[in-house]
């Protein structure tokens, strides 16, 4: 019984983020261009998220009919689901959290590695050639970053000694990891940006040159999925970032651990948005390079030092 | 747990078949990715985790994104006429009976192997990197061995391009 209020528990609070944050993030946006943002539906506008997904589910749900149907149907679901399952390792609170697994960080760069399906499948199964070139963007993209992400990882694991979030989260209790691993952090940042495929690093779907990419050829709600999907994976990683990075749930105890973890969460949100106000987006090659060229050596120049100095100071 | 097990390996054998039979090369390739997956929940159940972790993440994640990604840039979806012209019926035969012989051979091989019980306890990473490094060191050697000179040919093939900034910026 306890297993289910936390599976709905953690569930609500996911996608009730998700959803909210297409709200925050379109005021934020405005703030910093010196605009008003949508403040009409609603107080403060805060009720334009609710008309968008009536909008989203009354529109016409078209399959075009020289796409493959099954596979087209299918990709949105796979992002939902290897992001929505990542969630249930995350440790929210001290007892707050679905599973606590011995492989639980593996866990997260399995799904995150399966989530790469989603987008190459959807660009594919749409038949049309500009998402063709966003999914062939997104594989490569994807499959780069993945491979540092890992790697940015394996310093927090061997100071936590294990991929347990729960245990890394404990460890932090005598000081938060981003100080020793900021080189990690950093490399975990980046890709995170890229894994999540958001601005600067929205190659796959780059409006100007791709009208959309990817997902060009999706309405009603399987678009709505692929959207929410992108606000769900920065919520996701801005979670990880906080727990494996910046102590988790751990705070001054005048407010509870769960408030602490979703502000920290939510401060790292906002840190994502200010990079899509900010940055321009960099050329296909560029990304190529700056991944394999600077952010492979450093996460792997990150591992040895970390591991000697650990070593040396047994 | 026996259970899981049954419907995890009906799973399996199921999609590896369809991955077999099927015409179109992308869905052959997506039951592929689900018998992997189907074979990762085996090696949990057999308390691997770890095995299991990096199935998910070796094989489905990353080796099948490689052949999806190939498969895709060559568009060879959906040539169901050319492939009827190769796969005639009577190249199955001599394969079949070679299979058969096969699989006699593992079940009576197995009528005398004794049963792996899944209730061991579970093999954490630090015990796997632990003999990795220190019983299996020579083939992890020579697996590094092999990725090194994969890593030096794809430099050879790489380096031969010159770098241009802009087909406009180029100079003649």
């Amino acid at each position: 019984m306890k297993y289910a209020f936390i599976i709905a528990g953690v569930l609500f609070i996911a996608l009730t983020i998700a959803a909210g944050l297409i709200w925050v993030e379109r005021r934020l946006l405005s703030v910093w261009q010196d605009r008003l943002g949508p403040n009409r539906v609603g107080p403060f506008g805060l009720l334009q998220v609710v008309a968008d997904t009536i909008k989203l589910f009354f529109k016409e749900d078209w399959v075009p009919p020289f796409s493959d149907r099954p596979v087209f149907v299918l990709a949105p679901g796979i992002l939902m689901v290897t992001i929505l399952l990542t969630f249930a390792v995350v440790p929210f609170g001290p007892d707050f959290y679905v599973f606590d697994s011995n492989i639980g960080i593996l866990f997260f760069l399995g799904n995150s590695s399966l989530g790469v399906y989603s987008i190459v499948l959807g660009g594919w199964a749409s038949n049309n050639k500009y998402s063709l070139i966003g999914a062939m963007r997104a594989s490569a993209q994807m499959l780069t970053y993945e491979v540092f992400m890992g790697l940015s990882l394996m310093g927090v694991v061997m100071m936590a000694d294990s991929f347990s979030f729960c245990k890394i989260v404990e460890t932090q209790k005598g000081g938060w990891f981003f100080i020793p691993q900021f080189i990690g952090f950093i490399v975990f940042f980046i890709a995170g940006i890229a894994e999540t495929h958001r601005l600067p690093f929205d190659i796959p779907e780059a409006e100007g040159e791709l009208i959309a990419g990817y997902h060009s050829e999706y309405s009603g709600m399987k678009f709505g999925m692929f959207f929410v999907g992108e606000y769900l994976g920065i919520t996701l990683i801005s979670a990880l970032i906080s727990t494996l990075f910046f102590g988790g749930w751990l705070g001054p105890s005048f407010l509870p651990p769960v408030f602490w973890f979703l502000f920290k969460t939510f401060f790292f949100i906002c840190v994502f948005i200010l990079l899509r106000a900010s940055l321009p987006r960099p050329r296909y090659d560029q990304l190529m390079e700056l991944g394999w060229k600077i952010l492979l050596p450093l996460s792997l120049l990150n591992l040895l030092i970390t591991g000697a100095i650990l070593i040396f100071l047994k | 747990m026996d259970v899981f097990f049954y419907i995890a390996a009906v799973v399996a054998i199921i999609s590896t078949v369809m991955a077999i039979s099927g015409r179109n090369a992308i869905h052959s390739l997506l039951y592929l990715i689900l018998s992997l997956l189907a074979i990762s929940v085996i090696f949990y159940l057999l308390s691997a985790p770890f095995i299991a972790a990096l199935e998910v993440i070796i094989y489905a994640g990353a080796i099948m994104v490689l052949f999806i990604f190939v498969t895709m840039m060559l568009n060879i979806g959906l040539e169901r006429e050319a492939e009827k012209k190769w796969l005639k019926p009577r190249m199955w035969i001599i394969p079949s009976i070679l299979a058969v012989v096969l699989l006699v051979n593992l079940i009576l091989a197995l009528k005398n192997i004794k049963t792996i019980s899944s209730d061991k306890e579970a093999i954490l990473p630090k015990q796997v990197g632990i003999s990795l490094f220190s019983t299996y060191l020579l083939g992890v050697e020579i697996a590094a061995i092999l990725l090194m000179a994969g890593v030096i040919g794809a430099y050879h093939l790489g380096s031969q391009k010159k770098k241009v900034k802009h087909r406009f910026l180029e100079i003649k």
